[in-house]
């Protein structure tokens, strides 16, 4: 049975090749109604609930088992399904990858890859098949008129990897489209230790200015604020090496046809369900009073609170250094125009010629500050900003262990209640109920400790899970940041070099004032 | 007390003003002080004229002191024919001393360093407001000093040489009042100016050309200080961004720390760069234009009363006709008429030399700072090339 293939990933067990014959598919229109949802506990990741949306990763089949799973948005099923929306798909976990949506894709030579039982093997198993993926969004198109306008973005993919059908393909997709992604994603790795990346912000306000059909400076900013933060949305994604191998990533890249997620719209049922459980969560975490025991953690909460107060400090001021470069280039154009009108005014001949050179050099000089303050806000300010988001899906994570610790230590104290409940039931004198009595605590005494034992485990796990992923994570910043600083420093260079270039031809013209 | 010496001066001479090398009366400001809103002046005369008591000699001098001598200048009718050099600005520390105020009650959310560093930008631009205003008032005593007529007035003689305070001498309120009152009807003066019919071509050219000019410089001078303030701006966010680079640097335990160190250091320096541009920007480019306003103003002025003279004499026509037709008072009305015409055309006469030396040294002015501005332009731009590629290197072999 291919639910053998699915063990909650906390269970360290072994599991085996699909083989050719079997179900691909647990029957996922049977197991729908009775849907567990793949829930915040890391206890069970159950596949079934996520069984309608699993077909669509296979367009060429066309049976009718999968075709209607699209209709499919689990409107009566607990409450954790509408926030899956269209259901992500299995998640991949280092223990057991989905095989059975797995194969199909690699065929022939990367069977080694099923037999990995730990992430460390994975990630050996991955540098042969080396990270070469490249990613762009590009291509932005206003589909639709009005407020039911969208942009539609191009998304190419070029790649050697084997994970992938083709080499080089492209899709179209919309913002909610990634938003679709990232609640998938969240919803399936987030609380099992895994820094998702954040998906780019919504903006009612910059969207609906697109949608009226806006064509200034500030909207095309939007638009191409936005294109270009999804573009480093997805490579931060598939730079992940777990992410990348999941079949909701997978799809989204592939697949020309993708059911909206309309679970993703602010104002939504949805929407509005996220917005309190966020309340709630915050609640809990002050709550939560948590006995660190490992120091690392100690300290790598502290160090990830104050970058973060750090990046936002620094956000803040390159936002405001961006805002100062488009005043002066805006004052330096004014000034061309008012230098020009001298210039006219001037009667002196060759006065008036210098004055009006000076005039086209500041013109000049405006249009590269323009262009300055173009790369501080794409290189610079967009960079922090991203980082501030992330550093966010770091703390969330952390929050998330201390959500499996307390869990775990509510196991711990039921059980305690529960013996102790045993140990009173010795004294009383019902004889005939004493048994059954006994015979039931017995019973939820053993669950008791089969979940306290999954419950260390999870917590465990999750701990182990962290400082790997804190660990990428740390050495990825720094990279990204290092090459993007160096391209921003770059750009300020070409800027000094231009002005060089432009006093340079102007000085002869001022010298020839007689 | 700042003092100011002498590679300062000869570089703060931006505004220039063709002065002649006649060394026989030289004025400088050495010294000034700052009190609150008064700033006192040292003027310094050095002088081979038989006509001053010393050859050597200092007093203080207040702003208004100034203004006192400049208006003297201007109502004196000998001179009507002159362009009187523009009375030097009050010293406005209003700007400087707001950021202050601002930048107190901001300094909770800075770090030490930062307040440290945004309150030595602010003594800069404080001292830069400062030097400008003695510079501006140094140039006009020697503007003076250097005008073969108006060197020697009296009242510019006694305002070098008083020792003691000038304030006595200096408008009481009635006749600050009548200057008031002279400057308003000056305006209706304008209007009745530009209306008037002018017979001599190079007037008439002069006076579109001035008139038009003026607003136009009057523009230029306004949208130049925007554009210096906003470098400022710049300058002020490299700080926050060093700042804050350096306590991610502090923080951090990793390799990474050294990269951090040096892009703090880089926008610290990259700062300093800014902040020369805002500076020297606004010393050859803000500061030549607002002086050249002001001395457009001047020559307007003299038009005036030009056109007040021409004026005068054609109402002195009138009367001699009036007086021909009622045969009474005659010899007055031709006598009047006689001198009118005289005064007139002795000023038309003075105007034109005035006016056409005017033109000579506002080319040679903006020729200079023009290409003075152009080279510091290139040199900041070299420099900054400098800092950043030698950042850029750094990071990359890292």
């Amino acid at each position: 049975m291919a639910d053998t293939a699915r063990d909650p990933p906390p269970d360290r067990t072994d599991f085996h090749e699909v083989e050719d014959g079997e179900d691909l598919f647990p029957e996922p229109s049977a197991e729908t109604p009775e849907s567990q949802p793949a829930s915040l506990s890391a206890v069970d990741i159950s596949t079934n609930a996520n069984g309608p949306k699993q077909d669509s990763f296979f367009d060429d089949d066309n049976e009718d088992l999968f075709a209607e799973a699209t209709e499919e948005v689990s409107l009566d099923s607990p409450e954790r399904d509408v926030l899956l929306s269209d259901g992500p798909s299995p998640a991949i976990t280092p223990i057991t990858p989905p095989t059975s949506v797995i194969t199909p894709r690699i065929g022939h030579t990367h069977d080694d890859m099923f037999t990995h039982s730990s992430f460390d093997e994975i990630e050996e198993e991955e540098s042969g098949d080396s990270f070469d993926i490249h990613i762009s969004v590009s291509d932005p198109e206003k589909i639709g008129d009005g407020m039911n306008a969208y942009m539609a973005y191009k998304v190419t993919t070029k790649t050697s990897m084997s994970l992938f059908k083709q080499r080089d393909f492209a899709v179209k997709r919309r913002f909610s489209d990634f938003l679709g992604l990232h609640s998938k994603l969240a919803s399936k790795y987030l609380h099992i230790g895994y820094i998702v990346p954040p998906a780019p912000e919504k903006s009612i306000v910059g969207m609906t200015k697109v949608k009226v059909g806006k064509e200034d400076q500030s909207s095309n900013e939007f638009v191409e604020k936005r294109r270009s933060a999804l573009e480093r949305y997805l490579m931060r994604t598939v730079k992940h090496p777990i992410l990348l191998k999941d079949p909701d990533v997978l799809q989204f890249l592939e697949s020309t046809e993708l059911p909206r997620a309309v679970n993703t719209q602010a104002l939504s049922s949805a929407g509005i369900l996220r917005m309190v459980n966020k309340a709630a969560d915050a609640v809990n975490k002050m709550t939560i009073k948590m006995n660190e025991s490992d120091a690392w953690f100690e300290e790598k909460q502290q160090h990830f609170e104050n970058l973060d107060l750090q990046l936002k400090k620094l956000h803040a001021s390159v936002e405001s250094l961006v805002c100062h470069r488009k005043e002066l280039s805006v004052n330096t154009a004014q000034f061309a125009k008012s230098a020009a009108m001298l210039g006219n005014s001037e009667d002196h001949t060759a006065l008036s010629r210098a004055l009006s050179q000076l005039a086209e050099v500041e013109e000049k000089i405006d249009q590269l500050h323009q262009d300055q303050a173009n790369a501080d806000l794409y290189l610079f300010s967009e960079l922090l900003g991203d980082y501030v988001r992330l550093i966010g899906a770091v703390k969330g994570v952390f929050d998330h262990r201390m959500k499996t610790w307390q869990k775990w230590q509510d196991s711990q104290m039921l059980l305690q209640k529960k013996r102790e409940a045993e140990a009173k039931l010795q004294f009383t004198n019902k004889p005939d109920k004493l048994q059954q009595a006994k015979d039931e605590i017995k019973e939820e005494i053993e669950e008791l400790e089969g979940k306290v034992q999954q419950g260390e485990r999870d917590f465990e796990q999750i701990s182990k899970t962290i400082r790997k992923e804190v660990s990428r994570f740390e050495k990825e910043r720094v990279k990204d940041f290092k090459m993007i600083i160096v391209k921003y420093l770059e750009s300020l260079v070409q800027t000094q070099q231009q002005l060089i270039k432009y006093w340079e031809a102007f000085l002869p013209e001022a010298k020839a004032i007689s | 007390m700042t003092s100011i010496d002498e590679s300062d001066k000869e570089k703060l001479r931006s505004v220039s003003v063709d002065l002649n090398n006649d060394t026989s009366l030289l004025i400088d400001i050495p010294d000034a002080l700052c009190e609150r809103d008064k700033v006192k002046f040292t003027v310094h005369t050095k002088t081979t004229l038989s006509s001053f008591q010393k050859p050597d000699f200092s007093v203080p001098r207040q702003h208004e002191d100034f203004i006192w001598l400049h208006d003297a200048l201007v109502e004196t009718e000998d001179y009507a024919g002159l362009i009187i050099p523009p009375a030097p600005p009050k010293p406005d520390f209003e700007s400087p001393r707001d950021k202050m105020h601002k930048l107190g009650e901001g300094e909770a959310t800075m770090t030490k360093e930062e307040y440290t560093k945004m309150k030595q930008e602010l003594e800069a631009e404080y001292l830069a407001v400062f030097k400008k205003t003695v510079q501006v008032h140094e140039v006009f005593l020697q503007r003076l000093s250097s005008h073969p007529v108006l060197s020697k007035d009296r009242n510019f003689q006694i305002f070098l040489e008083y020792d003691q305070d000038l304030s006595v001498r200096r408008k009481n309120a009635k006749e600050m009042f009548g200057g008031f009152f002279k400057n308003m009807v000056k305006s209706a003066d304008e209007v009745l100016i530009s209306g008037i019919k002018e017979v001599d071509d190079f007037f008439e050219q002069e006076k579109t050309f001035l008139l038009d000019y003026y607003s136009k410089i009057k523009d230029s001078t306004a949208k130049a200080e925007k554009m210096t303030r906003s470098h400022k701006n710049i300058a002020d966010d490299y700080i926050h961004i060093s700042a804050t680079l350096n306590s991610l640097c502090a923080e951090d335990s990793t390799p990474n720390k050294k990269n951090l160190e040096k892009l703090s250091d880089l926008f610290e320096r990259l700062r300093k760069v800014e902040g020369r541009v805002a500076s020297d920007q606004e010393l050859k480019l803000t500061e030549l234009l607002r002086y050249y306003m002001r001395d457009i103003q001047a020559a307007k002025d003299l038009l005036y009363r030009r056109a007040r003279a021409l004026v005068d004499y054609e109402n002195s026509n009138k009367a001699l006709d009036k007086a021909r037709l009622k045969s009474k008072d005659i010899p007055q009305a031709e006598e009047h008429q006689r001198q009118s015409l005289q005064k007139f055309d002795k000023l038309s006469e003075s105007a034109k030399k005035e006016l056409t030396s005017f033109k000579g040294r506002r080319v040679v002015a903006f020729r200079k700072n023009l290409i003075e501005m152009a080279e510091l332009e290139i040199k900041h731009a070299k420099n900054n090339v400098a800092l950043l590629q030698g950042c850029v290197d750094l990071l990359k072999n890292n």
